[in-house]
């Protein structure tokens, strides 16, 4: 173990450091005692270094940025400094003491609190019960709302203590989460992307309280790869790739460009706008998907009702729909796949021709593609080599092109088989060996594979949930160019997305969806991030803060 | 009908449900840890067979009891082992647990075949048992119906008025969760299924004590599936647990009296009932959503591994 340390040593003193940057061991050296200071943690998976030789420290008082694309290793790190991971080497050192912290609740102890980006609240139990689960001490119910009320009223986080987790909003989900950390008084507070799943509203609420947290003397770790926030927020940043510190910075000094370059160690190339839709005159333009007064109960307890949803995807445009997770998305999304049926037929159409009847692959031979948002148990199956997920989508719609014997259906796996190596070219797919299992690909990978064999059947209409949702910026470059080319080349393109950047990207037109209903489309080029961002948050801002503690 | 007859019958119908309701209420706090046990009836048996054994041996009913709740608990060891530290399948664990019960009872009663058995005999509550109509059915009955009762209320506050009650739902709800904030998920199953174990083991022994106080091989005839299907009936819920245990125990009595009665009636179908009125209730109960997520354990069956 301590050789591959040196070794590790020697890799990081020979990375070239971005300027204006300093090592943890320079600043421990001229600086006050940090709070934290992490030196040559490492962590392995199997042949996996997750984190190699990490170092860096937080001082008191400030907000620290842990910058890094996904699998760069932020997670691992954070859950070793959380007692959910025990490192394979390095040190922790709190408050100038070596520590070990071999679980949360030793964490908790030291002072460390966290916020997780997949809150871990319990859907069946109440806020109330939520908070009192994560104090120490047996704290009665109406002593724990009390307390989070009076917390909630310092830092602006309102919440109803007798509502029941499930039926919460993300945002609000997070504000559990929050009162839940503060009442441990922590002096170290670690966010994981906390506002990947917020409105911009939101968003710049929950910085308020950052900022206030940090006048009071609290550190926190802000865990991101936006830049702009980081930008916003933080005092300085430590940029991690591929397990390692390939820089440290002050993020107010530097451009969000050059923070991009250190994250992804290259230059990210722009998607090029290669086509634009004619703007106004919809009148010449053929209509691949309609959708007509679609309504549709809740499905479960926990989901969305859809209101109503009328909209026309045309021909050559890219159309966005915007909104915060769970308003209705994945419920939006079923509903055009085909998976859950409607009562109308011309509910839906596709092309033309009423589909509202019919299922997922009745849809896809009327040259619809789908691609949902979860890449495993939905899109593709892990345990299944890669030419069989190609099937497992087309086995319908291309039922000539891959099986041959009529009614015996026998499979032509030299057909699939060049289907894979178009799709991997097309989509530069990177994958170890000839057909591996598609639970060996990283995310980006996977999902350049999902979206490849849709695109490789030419659809006139494809339907993408959240496309680039936990994909790297190479990767999700790429699955933007391919879905604006397809416009281009003529299909129609409806893009669900939380990622406001990516839907001003790329799209022509976009809606938002709020408590499943949708606005009427905006264009895409004059429309902005604020009017964008108060649809998303229901554009009543009272209804949002209201909730009585 | 007299009302002493009636108080006769509603006295058979009290003993028979006491030892649903008890098997019912340990399957009910496992399942409440998100852990699926299907072998209430193997763990029953070994209650009733160590159960019978202990007391012919010591001549004291209550060493009978005592054993079968200890020898129940240990019995469910190995499944705990199996599904919680090396996490294997739980239903087929609870499947084989339930067989091997069966077999091991099977061959440890052997000797106790036939032998006069040691009745745990009923307390009188001095008293109120002399009160007209319902004084022997509440007060005039065996001592595991007591505690049967006192068992019911204890469970309920114990899962919706204490600290551990609440950790143990936070677990059943969502075992990911529960381990990031530090819980020891493995340790609170554990003591859940073990929990279980003594409860089915309780029950066993309520059946060769009180019920038949004799040994007769496969003597629980499918009443650990009774308790099973009563959790899902009571929708998690304690109290429903009472009102479903006297409602099945109702329909087991009522087989022997359409019997004696001479109603044309087939016994398989009055057996077939508490079956057929689970699925009734699941299906009342899926129409309520809401409430349905509210009490079923979100996490129940599923194997929990933590990260190394």
């Amino acid at each position: 173990m301590h050789k591959a340390h040196v070794a590790a040593y020697a890799h990081l003193s020979a990375q070239p450091i971005d300027r204006g940057t300093m090592t943890a061991s320079a600043s421990e050296k001229t600086g006050p005692t940090p709070l934290l200071l992490v030196e040559g943690i490492t962590k392995r998976f199997g042949d996996l270094i997750a984190n190699d030789a990490v170092d860096f420290d937080i001082l008191a008082g400030e907000i620290h940025a842990l910058l890094g694309e996904n699998g760069a290793g932020k997670s691992t790190l954070v859950k070793m400094l959380f007692g959910s991971l025990k490192p394979d080497g390095g040190r922790i050192v709190w408050n100038g003491e070596p520590v070990s912290i071999p679980n949360p609740s030793a964490a908790r102890h030291l002072g460390i609190g966290m916020v997780f980006q997949h809150f871990s609240l319990f859907d069946s139990l109440t806020v109330a019960e939520n908070i009192a689960l994560s104090l120490e001490d047996d704290v009665p119910l109406p002593t724990v709302a009390d307390e989070a009320g009076r917390l909630g009223e310092v830092y602006g986080l309102t919440l109803n203590p007798e509502a029941l987790a499930g039926d919460l909003s993300v945002g609000e989900r997070q504000r559990v989460e929050i009162i839940r950390c503060l009442l441990q008084e922590p002096s170290l507070i670690i966010l994981d992307e906390p506002t990947s799943v917020l409105t911009p509203q939101e968003a710049e609420r929950l910085f308020e309280t950052l900022d206030k947290l940090k006048a009071e003397g609290k550190s926190i770790l802000y865990i991101s790869h936006k830049l702009d926030e980081v930008k916003r927020l933080c005092d300085r940043a430590t940029v991690l790739r591929h397990g390692k510190v390939v820089a440290q910075c002050d993020p107010r000094t530097e451009t969000a460009k050059s923070l991009a370059a250190m994250m992804v160690g290259e230059e990210v190339q722009a998607v090029r706008r290669t086509h634009d839709a004619p703007a106004g005159d919809d009148s010449g333009r053929d209509i691949v998907l309609g959708v007509h007064n679609l309504d549709q109960p809740p499905i479960g307890p926990f989901s969305t009702p859809l209101r109503a949803i009328h909209m026309n995807v045309y021909a050559g445009e890219v159309f966005g729909i915007a909104g915060v997770a769970g308003n209705g998305q994945s419920e939006l999304f079923e509903a055009l796949s085909g998976e859950q049926l409607q009562d109308n037929p011309n509910a839906v159409t596709i092309g033309g021709t009423p589909a509202g009847r019919l299922g997922p692959n009745g849809r896809r031979r009327l040259g619809a593609a789908f691609a949902p948002e979860e890449r495993f148990g939905h899109a593709a199956v892990a345990t299944m080599p890669l030419t069989e997920n190609i099937l497992l989508s087309r086995h319908a719609s291309d039922a000539s092109a891959y099986q041959s014997g009529g009614r015996l259906g026998m499979l032509r796996r030299s057909a699939l088989g060049r289907t894979l190596s178009r799709v991997v070219d097309a989509m530069d797919v990177r994958k170890s060996g000839e057909n591996p299992d598609a639970g060996t690909l990283s995310g980006g990978n996977l999902q350049k594979l999902i979206l490849g064999r849709e695109f490789d059947r030419r659809p006139r209409l494809f339907i993408v949930n959240q496309p680039t949702w936990g994909v790297d910026a190479g990767a999700a470059a790429r699955i933007r160019q391919a879905l604006m080319d397809a416009a281009t080349a003529g299909a129609g393109a409806l893009v669900i997305s939380q990622d406001l950047d990516e839907l001003l990207e790329m799209c022509d037109r976009i809606a938002v969806i709020h408590d499943g209903e949708m606005s009427e489309p905006l264009d895409a080029r004059t429309v902005t991030r604020e009017q964008l961002g108060l649809l998303m948050g229901g554009a009543e801002p009272e209804k949002h803060h209201g909730v009585a503690a | 009908m007299s009302p002493d007859v009636i108080q006769a019958i509603l006295i058979t119908v009290v003993t028979a449900a006491t030892p649903l309701l008890i098997a019912a209420l340990g399957e009910l706090v496992v399942e409440r840890s998100g852990v699926l046990n299907l072998g209430v009836e193997g763990m029953m048996i070994i209650g009733a067979v160590t159960g019978f054994g202990a007391a012919q041996i010591t001549g004291s009913p209550w060493a009978g009891v005592l054993v079968a709740i200890v020898c129940g608990a240990l019995f469910s060891l190995p499944f705990a082992v199996l599904t919680l530290s090396l996490a294997t399948n739980q239903v087929a664990t609870g499947l084989s647990l339930t067989l091997l019960g069966l077999g091991v009872a099977g061959m440890i009663g052997e000797q106790f075949v036939g032998l006069p058995g040691v009745r745990l005999e009923a307390i009188a509550i001095p008293g109120l048992v002399d009160i007209p109509l319902i004084g022997r059915l509440l007060f005039g009955q065996d001592p595991i119906f007591y505690l049967s009762i006192l068992l019911a209320f204890g469970v309920w506050w114990f899962i919706f008025r204490t600290r551990a009650g609440l950790t143990l739902r936070a677990v059943g709800d969502s075992h990911g969760s529960a381990h990031a904030l530090g819980i020891n998920v493995l340790r609170v199953r554990y003591l859940a299924v073990m929990f279980g174990g003594a409860c089915a083991g309780l029950a066993g022994a309520h059946l060769s004590l009180v019920y038949i106080p004799q040994w007769v091989e496969n003597m629980t005839a499918g009443r650990g599936w009774i308790a099973l299907a009563l959790v899902v009936f009571a929708s998690w819920l304690p109290l429903r647990v009472v009102i479903g245990a006297y409602l099945f125990g109702a329909v087991t009595i009522a087989q022997f009296h359409a019997q004696a009665q001479g109603v044309a009636i087939p016994s398989q179908f009055l057996s077939a009932l508490p079956y057929l009125a689970t699925i009734v209730v699941l299906v009342l109960i899926s129409s309520n959503r809401r409430m349905t997520m509210r009490n079923t354990p979100a996490s129940l069956g599923k194997p929990f591994v933590p990260d190394r």
